[in-house]
């Protein structure tokens, strides 16, 4: 009962056209030699690949924009973690109510919060500007790590829990042995969804910048608006590398219909 | 006793939300509003007579409102191919319009840049067909920045619609063919109705991601403000703190009215249907 439609499918290839084909330019004119923009470059090189590691700035922020996503990420689950269990596992007041509270960062412009940490954690509450970014980080990492968790746990059978703690196993230890090796998929889908998000934010980073710190997409953008030749091209082409790899793991652990489920 | 753990597990997320998310932002809204030490209006007055600040702000909506509706025509017949299909191919079309959701928006639009650029491929490409004698000024203009939006959240919107068509059932779209509907009525009696909640979320997701977008705007729009990037200037170029906050408080309020709507709408359509 196959029925294809030739208008609907030369559409539908069009439009993925309009989606990939950029990047595909960004992937050719990254192995230009021309030390502007072209397309087709007239020779090729990997000179702009070097020029990533010889320019100031793109390793020592790659550096930075690393740490920040990983500690970010653990300050998430340290706080997200226990709040995904509870909004799981048991019934109460005000469930939707919170649940809702814990999404919201995704709903607040990323440009707000970013000023709002600036005006207030930096500025008022005297942090640096290091646990400024961790902090943010972590506040727009926490609607991941808890939605993706919640939906894992909602498919755990919570009465083998039960059944761990009546045979003498304490609470804490069943939590790490029982429930955490059973969500395992859905707890690194969580950890990678958030890194990715937190690794290309641009709207909080960008509020938080001073001597010697800086993450690689607000590196990336200030070369861009001086500077027009393929080095932005090549990192970008790293961080296809790196979006695809992690990709794939997310594709393995909870199949891609994660994404249109929701 | 249940309720107790419950709280104990969710305590240290809320201290966190609260501390750094709600009190800065409750903050900062509350600043707006008092002039040294007395609550007032004064400074929304003023703002709301800035022409300049309103023409920002249409601005922006229009760009958003423009960005959702070419998102909604270009996916649903997208969305609509992609549900239909089974196995291999319907996996690999998700996975390729999951990709460019989860890369980088410098880099998507950087790629416009190469694109639109005044010696850019587009402008290359049109010249050497000889059918512009000079390079169009494509880029840094109202039409770039919304090739960039839609580009960047055209995947969003098509995930949100395959999601749902997915699950409308093959048998209702044959029976209304067997009885004489055309493919075309078919879909828009019973395809597009059953669609409208995932339209509605796919909606509210692409009009605020639009509305509150930076990197694209920052870097496609060139001198066309949008309010986001009015925000950043005010804050860190200008040190205009006061109209910072004041831009902050207007963009929340705008957020928050647009999804309170369009949920109302969705559950005025759940509850009728």
């Amino acid at each position: 009962m196959k029925q294809h439609n030739p208008v609907l499918a030369l559409f539908t290839i069009l439009t993925f056209i309009f989606l990939l084909g950029p990047l595909a330019i960004i992937i050719v004119t990254s192995f230009g030699a021309d030390s502007y923009l072209s397309f087709p470059p007239k020779s090729w090189s990997f000179h702009w690949y070097r020029h990533i590691f010889e320019t100031e700035g793109f390793l020592s922020t790659f550096k930075t924009s690393m740490i920040v996503s990983i500690i970010g990420n653990l300050i998430a689950l340290l706080v997200g973690l226990p709040a995904a269990y509870a909004l799981s596992r048991y019934p109460f007041w005000g469930k939707k109510f919170l649940n809702s509270l814990f999404i919201s960062p995704l709903l607040i412009p990323g440009i707000v919060l970013g000023f709002a940490l600036l005006k207030y954690v930096i500025v008022a509450y005297q942090f640096s500007i290091y646990t400024g970014l961790l902090i943010g980080h972590a506040i727009i990492m926490l609607p991941f790590i808890i939605r993706v968790i919640a939906s894992s746990l909602a498919n755990f059978d919570f009465s083998i829990e039960e059944a761990a703690i009546s045979l003498g196993a304490s609470r804490f230890a069943t939590f790490f042995k029982v429930v955490l090796p059973n969500i395992r998929s859905g707890l690194i889908a969580a950890v990678v969804l958030a890194f990715l998000e937190s690794f290309n934010n641009v709207d909080i980073s960008i509020f938080m910048t001073g001597p010697g710190v800086s993450t690689l997409p607000i590196q990336m953008l200030q070369y861009v608006q001086n500077y027009f030749d393929p080095t932005i091209a090549a990192i970008s082409v790293l961080m296809m590398l790196l979006t695809a790899a992690l990709m794939y793991v997310i594709e393995r652990l909870m199949g891609l219909s994660y994404f249109t489920k929701n | 006793m249940k309720k107790n753990k419950a709280f104990l597990f969710l305590l240290p997320g809320l201290v966190f939300l609260f501390l750094f998310m709600i009190i800065p932002i409750v903050l900062i809204i509350r600043s707006t509003f008092s002039d040294q030490g007395q609550i007032s209006f004064n400074g929304y007055m003023e703002f709301f007579k800035n022409k300049y600040f309103i023409q920002i702000l249409i601005n922006t909506l229009k760009v958003s409102l423009l960005t959702t509706l070419l998102c909604i025509v270009i996916s649903l017949p997208v969305a609509y191919y992609i549900a239909k299909l089974h196995g291999r191919i319907k996996s690999v079309l998700i996975g390729l319009s999951v990709f460019p959701l989860l890369t980088s928006a410098i880099v998507r639009s950087f790629s416009w840049m190469i694109i639109l650029g005044k010696k850019g491929l587009l402008n290359e490409l049109l010249l050497n067909l000889h059918l512009i004698k000079e390079p169009l000024n494509l880029l840094y203009t109202p039409t770039s920045m919304i090739i960039g939006l839609v580009h960047l959240f055209l995947p969003l919107m098509i995930i949100s619609l395959v999601g749902v068509m997915e699950n409308i059932s093959d048998d209702l779209v044959q029976a209304a063919e067997s009885l004489g509907a055309s493919r075309f009525v078919a879909f828009r009696k019973i395809i597009f109705p059953l669609c409208v909640p995932g339209l509605i979320i796919g909606s509210i997701l692409v009009f605020v991601g639009s509305l509150t977008a930076y990197t694209t705007p920052a870097l496609l729009g060139g001198k066309e403000q949008v309010i986001s990037v009015y925000l950043y200037q005010n804050a860190m170029t200008l040190n205009d703190w006061h109209t910072a906050s004041s831009v902050a408080t207007i963009m929340v309020a705008v957020t928050f009215t647009i999804v309170g709507l369009m949920n109302l709408a969705a559950n005025k359509l759940n509850s009728r249907g």
